[in-house]
């Protein structure tokens, strides 16, 4: 019984990792990127930010920031609480 | 750990220093090439690693303050959130300082960067960064150090 579900789910799983592969787009030939072009539209023009990157992570998607912030402040906190010295009791 | 030989410690003493001016250089040029707040506050972190490896725990621990660490993590923090606030009124961390780039290129602009809260943002984060991972190795290095006294008995660094 284990056996059958096994090979059941390998082969419907294989089927939609050859139907994935088969649909990627050919290599050099990406889909249309509306956004990408708003952004390399706009950066310089609009925000006059020579650095287009910089200006899409601290601007146009500043609240994925505040979660790298507060990703490494809660890395912080987990090392501090970790290695703290506490009093040896006597 | 015992400090390197004095070799080491020559070069520690004429690079180190660089580590700083480079790492804030990446940081305030931001917003106009390359890098950013993140990368400049990991190169200017590399600082307290360097003068740990070269000098050891000891005399590192007697020079710097941990407080000092933690103000500029906060004070990063802070910075970013409030700058974020700051644009209210449109949206949260909306860019209420940015310059079009065709003003800047009739009338110039004055002592914030054109791009406004970006190359803000980038100097805040950078401060948050120089510092949360300075706080990161130099109590990674402690605990080793609390590890190598010995074997303990009791469990230390609980309900302090």
């Amino acid at each position: 019984m284990k056996k059958i579900i096994f090979i059941v789910s390998a082969i419907i799983l294989g089927a939609l990792v050859v139907g994935a592969v088969d649909n990627i787009r050919p290599f050099g030939e990406p889909g249309a990127a509306p956004m990408d072009d708003h952004f390399i539209a706009r950066a310089l023009t609009e925000r006059s930010s020579e650095n287009v990157v910089t200006s899409i992570v601290f601007d146009y998607r500043g609240f994925d920031t505040i979660g790298e912030a507060a990703v490494l402040f809660t890395a912080l906190c987990a090392i501090t609480a970790l290695f703290r010295e506490g009093r040896k009791k006597q | 750990m015992r400090p390197l030989s004095v070799v080491v410690r020559t070069g520690c003493d004429l690079f180190a220093w660089f580590l700083i001016v480079f790492g804030a250089s990446i940081i305030i040029h931001g917003d106009v090439t390359p890098g950013g707040g993140f990368q400049g506050g990991a190169v200017a972190a590399t600082f307290i690693t360097l003068l740990l490896v070269a000098y050891g725990g000891k005399k590192v621990f007697s020079w710097v303050r941990m407080g000092i660490f933690n103000g500029m993590l906060l004070f990063g923090l802070m910075a970013f959130f409030l700058l974020g606030l700051m644009g209210f009124p449109n949206a949260f961390l909306y860019n209420f300082l940015a310059i079009p780039h065709e003003v800047v290129q009739a009338t110039g602009h004055g002592v914030i960067p054109p791009s406004g809260t970006i190359a803000l943002m980038d100097i805040a984060v950078g401060i948050e960064v120089a510092g949360a991972l300075s706080i990161i190795v130099l109590s990674m290095f402690r605990g080793i150090r609390l590890f190598r006294e010995g074997p303990m008995e009791e469990e230390s660094g609980h309900d302090r």
